[in-house]
Order: structure tokens, then C-alpha cells, then sequence
């Protein structure tokens, strides 16, 4: 196709290109700025080209939070995408049940991360918390800040709880959206349950889906204050994810320099792994042909 | 393969339904004739669709009977009366290919691999898809779609009858009259009785043998489109089909005339002499312009209030003595200054409480 060229168009493109630098782009500069740059103090900086990357990317300590986070992010994932479809599916349609479902569900997106996290700090606790006594009333030794299991469940019921609801939401509205003329046509080709699952509602929910695993991955690979609050990463270092030992790493110790690289890395790392979900999911489901058509 | 007994039926969707304004579709009894091709025309909300998805099995009727053959099917799903619907909108599976999307409805039902890839091929063959057979059926056009829709009904050799749902709403206007055709074609191929709804005169009359006027969840008229035409039995039948609609008016009727504001108009037929509730239709084409001052005794005066040029013809809107009518004349005759209309007497229909008087010859 033959494309327009005008130069004027670059002046349409200004102010988001304005707006974004001082959002996004001067901010990270800084973070650029540190990542290649050492330090003794008195505000000298020496060129340290990329020490900090190698550093951080040949840790142990690195690579060991990395495992965690990309656990526990398939994990939350492998949970909340059946459980909300599940969820969103045994809903009702219609009636006086639907507004009561919806506001159930919504109540616990309205709750800070931090509340989430004190109140199964509580809840957990064998000697005061419902669910850590019931437990050992019979007879389960549970204690999260001494096992490391047994905190990552704590971590991983709360994010369950947490943000199931925005998948069942997300998964709901895509299957209101369906019109009632694709389960009249399956009962008129004698469709299965499941069939009518597999080959309708799923397909129906693809985009909103593809929104749902973004943002729970998202949201799941920068868990902090949830873990935080609840062993401060412990037991050990057991439930230190990225997010944790970046600040550890950056306010604890001042190591400004590894801090600002592996910041960058683990921007890097949510910014790749977004990209292949989404391209995977949007690709999922088409031609061949088609596919070569959309890529031109 | 099955003649459709409609007995006693009716449908409310209130759970106690005690006056007639409470039914969707009021009592209804019919035989739909195995092979037939009918269509079911009406305006938005006069229960057309209602009556359909009674047929398909889609809704229980709250009364009577749907018999296929001598069967009584009214409490049978979809599946068990073998019926094939196709919807306003396309349905198919969009993660399904084409020949997927047509094989679908037959591996739901156990047929044997060789038979569904032979039925397939032919079905693809005959809606002009094979080219197409094995892309994804989402990245097809409206028309394509709604081909598939109707594919997987007729891929079943089987079906009881195949029923239509204002199937080309979302088809371009080109593509409306090839799939009208295709339909056709279709229909004389398999020999598949089929049931049209539509509110779409145009559509109806061209497709069907015969149609059913729906009006106010009532059936007003059954009949082949010239019946339609010539005799409405309804006056909201001359009003709805046509283009435009008949004239009303409102008259008395004598032995063998009628009086029209003020004009005593002969009949061709004898009716019993009657004075209330009386209107008479006449149809726009049987409405003739003559020069007021050469005009007979037989003519009214008549106010023109527009002319409408549609082409081969052109539409005069006046009134006569504060009726509204509507006149259709050729593209090259006069419209007089002093205008008057005269009705053409053999042409002129009698209707009383706006249901048809049949006059004696």
C-alpha cells in the first residue's frame, strides 16, 4: 500500500512524546544513569559500564529471587485463570442475584495490598488467627515463620483471595457478552456442555482473558508488600521475590549501582515475558495466511 | 422430512396470562406442508419470532400442541426434532475452520469419519466455499458466515425443516439477493420445507410460496403473495404489503355499492348492506388521476400534496374529503392542476371491524 508521507505529523506526536519522557522516560534515565556508574561517595561518579549488569545477572542471590517470582507467578496463574473462569461460569445471568455476586466479588479489589497482607498475617497466626489455630487445634504444627511451605501457601491464599475476583470479573463480562443466538445454534447442533465451553464461551473470553493473564502476571511478578508484611521475605530468604530484595538492595544496603541494574533487568524481564503472553494469545487461534497478512 | 401440525397452540411469556393482550402469540392452528417454503412477515414484536423458536424447540408453547407428522414434539428439544435454524446474526465457532465449522453438528451426532468428510465436501461445494475449507471460519465475510450458519443445517440431509431468523439483516444488499437466490436454489436441491421470518415484504414474496401475515401476535392472513395482493384479508395486510400501502377508507355498503365521501361507487359484487365499522381498501395501482373537469360522476376531487418519483413509477399523495390517499401512475402521465381520483370498482375490497367482507358474485 502506498503510504502518505508528512512531516507534520511528528507535531501531532509531540505531546504524548512530552508527556511520556517526563513520566516514563526521564525518571528511568536516572535509573539508566546509575546502572552504568560507580561511586565512593562525595558525589564522584566513575564510568562502570556494564559491572553492575554482569554482577547482578551472575548473583545467586539474583537468580534465586528470579526462580521465585517466576514460580510463584505460575503458580498464581496455573490457580486464578481456571478457578475465575470456573467461578465466572457458575454465576447467574440474570435476576437479583447477579448485582449481589458482582458486589461479593468486587469487595476484595477494594482492599489494600497491605490490609490483604495484615489480615492473613493474623488469620494465619497458630496462637490468636482463626485459620493458623484452627489448624493446630487439629493437630498441624503451623507455623509460617518458621517453614518456608508454609508461608509461600499464606502468600499464595492471599493473592488467591486477593485478586481471583478481578479474573471472575473480567471472565463474567466477557460471557454476558455472547448472544443467546450461539447457544440456541449449539442446541440446534446438539452440542455437548463441554463443547459449548470448548468451542464458544472459551473462544468468546480469548480477549479478556488475554487481559486477565496480563495483569495477573504483572501484578504477581511485582509482589511486595504482601510478603512483606507478612515475614519481611522469611523464613531465611525464602519468600524474598525481586521486589524485596531490590529494596533491600537499594535502601538497606545503598548499593546503588547493582540496585539501578537490576531494576532495569527486572523491568526487562516483566516487559519480555508480557510481550510473548500477549503475542502468543492474540496469535492463538489464527490462519496461517491470515497471520502473514496481519504481520505487512 | 415432516408435515408441521400447529395445534391449539399459543405462547405467553407471563406466567398467568389471563387477557388475549397477555399472549405473544395468540391461538394458532396450522398444517405447514412437507416441502414447502413459507415466510412469516410481520412488524417488530408481533410474535413471528416467538412462533419460530416454538417450531424449532427454543421455547414451550404455555398451549396446544406442534406435531411433526403425527409426533407430538411440543416438549422435544432442538436436537430431538432434527430442525435447523439459522439466526439474524452468523453463528459459528470461530476457533473452527470452515469444513470444521460444517462437520461440527454431524460428529456431535456419532456419524461415521468417511460420511462426514463426504457430506462436507458436497455441502462446501454447493455454498461455493471450497476454496475456503480449511480457514478459520471468524476471518469470513457476513455473507460467508451466514452461508456456514445454513451449511450446518443442510449438511444434515435429515432435518425436519430448516428455520430462518431475519437471516439477512447483516448481509450487504448486494450480497442479499445472491444468498436470496442461493436459497432458492437450495430449496428445490433438497426439498426441505423451510420457514422465512422477516419483516421485509420484498423478501418474503420473493421467497416464499406462501406467506403468513403476523400481526399483534396473531396470524392474519395465510396465503400465496398474489392472495395477499389482491384480497387482503386484513386491512393491516393491504396496509403492510405493498408499496406503497393500500388506501382505508371509511364507507357504508349497499347490495351491489358503496358510498365513499359523498359518492355513491358501484360494485362488482353484492354485499349484505351494512353501515357500522365499514371501511373500504384500495390499492394505490387501482387508484387512477383524471383532469376534475372531464371527470365522471364515479370521480372524487382530490388534493395533491406531493408527488414521489420512484423511477418507473411516481407515488401522488393527496387527500380525498380529509383521507389521506395514495395514487401510483406512470412516469409520463399528467397530474392535472384540478385533479379528482376514480377507483377502479372491480378492484375495490370491503372490510368490516378491519376484517375482510367476501362479497357474492
Amino acid at each position: 500500500m502506498d503510504k502518505p508521507f508528512n512531516n507534520k505529523a511528528w507535531l501531532f506526536v509531540l505531546p504524548v512524546f512530552v508527556l511520556v519522557a517526563i513520566s516514563a522516560i526521564i525518571p528511568l534515565m536516572t535509573v539508566v544513569n546509575y546502572s552504568v556508574q560507580d561511586t565512593f561517595g562525595n558525589n564522584e561518579f566513575f564510568w562502570a559500564g556494564t559491572e553492575w549488569f554482569s554482577d547482578v545477572l551472575s548473583s545467586d542471590r539474583f537468580r534465586e529471587s528470579l526462580v521465585r517470582n517466576l514460580t510463584f507467578s505460575a503458580i498464581i496463574l496455573i490457580i486464578e485463570i481456571p478457578l475465575g473462569i470456573a467461578i465466572a461460569l457458575c454465576m447467574p445471568r440474570k435476576g437479583v442475584w447477579v448485582s449481589v455476586c458482582l458486589v461479593l466479588m468486587a469487595l476484595p479489589l477494594l482492599i489494600p495490598w497491605n490490609v490483604v497482607g495484615t489480615i492473613w498475617q493474623v488469620f494465619g497466626r497458630s496462637d490468636i488467627g482463626l485459620f493458623g489455630k484452627s489448624l493446630s487445634v487439629i493437630g498441624i504444627d503451623f507455623n509460617y515463620g518458621q517453614s518456608w511451605i508454609q508461608s509461600w501457601i499464606i502468600v499464595i491464599l492471599m493473592d488467591v483471595w486477593h485478586w481471583t475476583s478481578l479474573v471472575v470479573l473480567l471472565c463474567y463480562s466477557g460471557l454476558v457478552a455472547i448472544p443467546e443466538a450461539y447457544y440456541q445454534a449449539a442446541r440446534i447442533d446438539g452440542a455437548s456442555k463441554w463443547k459449548v465451553f470448548r468451542y464458544i464461551q472459551l473462544p468468546k473470553m480469548q480477549r479478556v482473558l488475554l487481559i486477565a493473564v496480563l495483569l495477573r502476571f504483572m501484578d504477581s511478578f511485582m509482589i511486595y508488600t504482601e510478603p512483606f508484611v507478612l515475614t519481611g521475605g522469611g523464613p531465611g530468604s525464602t519468600t524474598t521475590f525481586l521486589s524485596i530484595d531490590l529494596v533491600k538492595m537499594a535502601i538497606g544496603q545503598f548499593d546503588l549501582g547493582p540496585a539501578a541494574a537490576m531494576s532495569l533487568i527486572y523491568f526487562l524481564i516483566i516487559l519480555l515475558l508480557s510481550w510473548v503472553f500477549y503475542t502468543v494469545m492474540t496469535n492463538f487461534g489464527i490462519d496461517a495466511p491470515d497471520r502473514r497478512e496481519g504481520a505487512d | 422430512m415432516a408435515h408441521i401440525t400447529l395445534d391449539q397452540l399459543a405462547h405467553s411469556y407471563l406466567p398467568n396470562p389471563a387477557q388475549p393482550a397477555d399472549f405473544a402469540l395468540r391461538q394458532i392452528d396450522y398444517v405447514w406442508e412437507d416441502g414447502g417454503a413459507y415466510a412469516l412477515l410481520g412488524p417488530s414484536g408481533c410474535g413471528k419470532t416467538t412462533l419460530l423458536n416454538i417450531i424449532s424447540g427454543l421455547l414451550t408453547p404455555s398451549k396446544g400442541r406442534v406435531l411433526f407428522n403425527d409426533r407430538d414434539v411440543t416438549t422435544l428439544t432442538p436436537e430431538e426434532r432434527n430442525i435447523a435454524q439459522v439466526f439474524q446474526f452468523p453463528v459459528i465457532y470461530d476457533t473452527m475452520t470452515v469444513a470444521e465449522n460444517l462437520a461440527f453438528p454431524l460428529r456431535n451426532r456419532g456419524v461415521d469419519k468417511h460420511e462426514i468428510t463426504k457430506r462436507v465436501d458436497e455441502m462446501l461445494e454447493t455454498l461455493d466455499l471450497t476454496g475456503k475449507a480449511r480457514r478459520r471460519a471468524s476471518n469470513l465475510t457476513a455473507d460467508e458466515k451466514q452461508k456456514i450458519s445454513l451449511g450446518r443445517g443442510l449438511v444434515r440431509y435429515d432435518v425436519n425443516a430448516i428455520l430462518f431468523d431475519e437471516p439477512l439483516t447483516v448481509i450487504d444488499p448486494h450480497m442479499k439477493w445472491q444468498l436470496r437466490t442461493k436459497l432458492k436454489e437450495l430449496h428445490e436441491q433438497f426439498e426441505h420445507t423451510m420457514i422465512y421470518v422477516t419483516h421485509d415484504q420484498t423478501e418474503a414474496l420473493t421467497f416464499a410460496d406462501k406467506v403468513v401475515v403476523m400481526y399483534e401476535g396473531q396470524v392474519v392472513q395465510i396465503g400465496t403473495p398474489e392472495e395477499l395482493f389482491d384480497e387482503p384479508a386484513h386491512t393491516f395486510v393491504g396496509y403492510f404489503i405493498g408499496s406503497p400501502g393500500m388506501n382505508i377508507f371509511p364507507g357504508q355498503v349497499a347490495q351491489h355499492s358503496v358510498s365513499v365521501a359523498g359518492k355513491e361507487l358501484r360494485l362488482q359484487r353484492q354485499y349484505e348492506p351494512e353501515t357500522q365499522g365499514i371501511e373500504i381498501g384500495i390499492r394505490p395501482e387501482f387508484v387512477s388521476i383524471v383532469d376534475r373537469r372531464e371527470a365522471g360522476v364515479d370521480s372524487m376531487p382530490l388534493e395533491v400534496q406531493a408527488v414521489e418519483d420512484i423511477g418507473r413509477f411516481r407515488i401522488v399523495r393527496g387527500e380525498v374529503d380529509g383521507h389521506k390517499v395514495d395514487a401510483l401512475i406512470g412516469e409520463d402521465d399528467i397530474i392535472p392542476e384540478s385533479a379528482a381520483a376514480v377507483f377502479d370498482p372491480s378492484r375495490i375490497n370491503v372490510y368490516k371491524d378491519s376484517h375482510l367482507v367476501k362479497g357474492q358474485a
